[in-house]
């Protein structure tokens, strides 16, 4: 089937199906998002209102059985960075859209009454519902129910009540393959459904299919790509212990972010550890290794189950551990996994809501450590949306604004996440520089600096840092339009077939020809697209700093401060 | 000379996470990953007193030395 445009207009409630204009048909995921947020949203629109569009693409090759393949991503102009944002998660639904012949869903306007809506996607159209017994529910909820009205088999993404409440820290949750959910986590982006007045959107493939131009050719490259994913040993160690086998090393580098940023390291380190994780896992009869998408051959996420051994969360990621355990100095990591579960029914980022604790707890509103406090104003505060719970919903910098707090970690006003750019300097050009304010995704300089992964780097020299962090950024907005999981970079860094492999399958399911070059362009050209977007919507080159905190407050174990001059920092768009 | 030595991941299996070792002045960091049976190419990151170090780097009293396998994340 060919993939079309689906539009829907929630002003009016109307819904058309178009064909691909020739200058998106090169781009998918990340790259189409971007593309088409720049040619229709007004940059200085509000977020919030009628002028923005809410996007959702699959990826270049998903919905094919290429390995890794089913990453969503969700684009829009961002209410919490005010930039362009691109979002994306594993899940169901990408491979759901692909096989729709979506190639893009794009949601515009704004109802001018009360009323909420879900949407339905088949191969035949869109269909716009009212809604009314889901409203005020979290995620859980929605996605039992939207199964029980069409079918397990159903694709769904669903705002909880905080993206109802367009809390610019609210995700938009992605229905994982167990029925639980997976994250478009960053930016807010659940605000924007939320202010488009959509509770779900289900999606039903029916028996579609995407088309492959040639087939032998494709099963051929993605024999040799998953060989890459499966024999590299980061694959193995994620299989093990999960990207939360991140804390005990970059403890050890003296970059873990530590009670709102005042320190490197975590005394609790331990207690929260991949190596820990694991151990429980497997003593209460969970999962080490999980996919979140069929055709995942890495299985990096688990299934965390209580001490009863029931289900408690999956997904369990480093950089929601750092910002509930470390930065928040909690050491017990069954809280970790139950504040992890309530913040997946409520949809709101892990990492921007409890970075955003952090400095709540900085400002005095609850102590350092205190996980029940964290428990008790999610459910009361945050999923009831008192004042404080908004105040906390939107964001670290809301509540550094509200409580006179300093010591704000945010870049554009997204938090930093898990890794100290004073002791792991590369990573801080990443957020400094990042179209979409601090995101580690963007530009993952910690495999060189930290891992040893695709070479490496000083952490605490300025050296070469720029020009890592500039080649990961355009690489990785690369990736983010394939539908491919961030993970293959590993391989990708260090095996030489794993690239080519990627190229081949590409054109062997569009019958083109790209080369590597074609394929650098196209991440050169989507940081570009963003960039002037941003420039467009009134940001300048002053706005790609870090908090001046960093500068000031040198950092144990090693004392390091941010020292990277603003000249320093502009040449990164030196491209 | 007392080095601390922190062992991570799956190379704590039939191991220890932690442990004071008493090694003659000289000792290299290479030795001790040999010296516990561990195969150089499964070691992705070592770091000496919270700096990356080499298999050559020689380790001093009261240092403390942390052996990785090829790991990553994000």
């Amino acid at each position: 089937m060919a993939d079309k445009i689906f539009r829907v207009n929630m002003t009016n409630l109307s819904t058309s199906i178009e064909d691909v204009p020739a200058e998106w048909a090169g781009h998918g995921g990340r790259g189409l998002t971007s593309t088409i947020v720049a040619a229709e949203v007004p940059p200085t629109c509000h977020p919030l209102g009628p002028n923005n569009k809410l996007i959702f693409a699959p990826g270049l090759l998903s919905g094919t059985v290429a390995a890794n393949s089913g990453r969503l991503s969700a684009g829009a102009k961002s209410p919490l960075t005010g930039t362009i944002k691109e979002s994306n998660s594993g899940g169901t639904s990408a491979q759901r859209l692909a096989k729709i012949g979506c190639k893009a869903l794009i949601i515009e306007g704004q109802p001018e009454n009360d009323s909420w809506y879900s949407l339905l996607l088949t191969p035949d159209g869109v269909t716009i519902t009212t809604e009314e017994e889901l409203i005020g529910k979290g995620n859980f909820a929605v996605v039992e129910t939207v199964e029980k009205r069409f079918s397990d088999k159903i694709g769904v993404l669903s705002i909880g009540q905080s993206g109802e409440m367009q809390m610019t820290a609210a995700n938009i949750s992605v229905k994982d393959p167990d029925s639980h959910v997976r994250s478009l986590g960053r930016g807010g982006l659940g605000a924007v459904m939320g202010s488009k007045k959509i509770k779900f959107i289900a999606l039903d493939a029916g028996g579609g299919k995407v088309e492959i131009a040639d087939m032998d050719a494709f099963r051929a490259a993605n024999k040799t790509f998953a060989k890459a994913l499966v024999t590299h040993p980061v694959s193995q160690a994620l299989a093990t212990y999960g990207s939360n086998v991140l804390v005990n090393i970059i403890n050890e580098a003296g970059g873990l972010p530590t009670k709102n940023f005042t320190t490197g390291q975590f005394e609790g380190h331990e207690q929260i550890s991949g190596e820990t994780m694991h151990d429980l896992i497997v003593e209460r009869g969970g999962k080490p290794k999980h996919g979140c998408h069929t055709g995942c051959v890495i299985q990096c996420s688990q299934i965390y189950n209580d001490l009863k051994g029931n289900y408690l969360t999956s997904g369990f990621e480093y950089e929601s551990i750092w910002a509930m355990g470390a930065d928040c100095t909690i050491d017990n990591l069954d809280k970790i996994a139950e504040m992890d579960h309530i913040m997946d029914d409520i949809g709101i980022d892990s990492i921007e809501t409890a970075v955003a604790f952090g400095v709540a707890m900085e400002g005095g509103i609850l102590k350092f450590g205190d996980a029940d406090e964290m428990i008790r104003i999610m459910k009361e505060d945050i999923a009831k949306g008192t004042a404080l719970g908004r105040v906390i919903g939107n964001g670290a910098a809301s509540v550094g604004r509200t409580y006179g707090v300093i010591r704000v970690p945010v870049v554009k006003n997204q938090a930093i996440p898990a890794y100290d750019p004073r002791a792991i300097k590369g990573i801080g050009i990443t957020y400094a520089t990042s179209t979409q304010g601090a995101d580690h995704t963007m530009g993952y300089t910690i495999a060189t600096e930290i891992l040893g992964v695709g070479g490496s780097a000083d952490p605490l020299s300025k050296e070469g840092q720029v020009e890592l962090s500039r080649n990961l950024q355009i690489a990785t907005a690369a990736i983010d339009s394939t539908g491919m999981c961030l993970f293959i970079a590993f391989a990708a860094l260090d095996d030489g077939a794993c690239l080519p492999a990627l190229i081949d399958m590409i054109n062997a399911r569009y019958g083109v020809a790209l080369t590597a070059d074609d394929v650098t362009n196209l991440g050169m050209s989507i940081l570009k697209t963003e960039h002037e977007f941003n420039l467009a919507a009134g940001f300048t080159n002053l706005d790609d700093r870090l908090p001046e905190f960093f500068e000031l407050e040198p950092v144990a174990p090693h004392n390091a401060v941010w020292d990277f001059t603003g000249e320093e920092i502009d040449t990164f768009w030196d491209f | 000379m007392q080095v601390q030595v922190k062992l991570f991941a799956f190379f704590r299996e039939g191991r220890f996470i932690k442990e004071d070792k008493e090694l003659p002045t000289g000792t290299t960091a290479g030795q001790v990953v040999d010296d516990l049976n561990i195969d150089r190419e499964e070691v992705g990151v070592l770091m000496l007193n919270s700096r990356h170090c080499k298999f050559e780097t020689v380790l001093q009293e009261g240092d403390i030395y942390a052996i990785f396998p090829v790991i990553g994340g994000g």
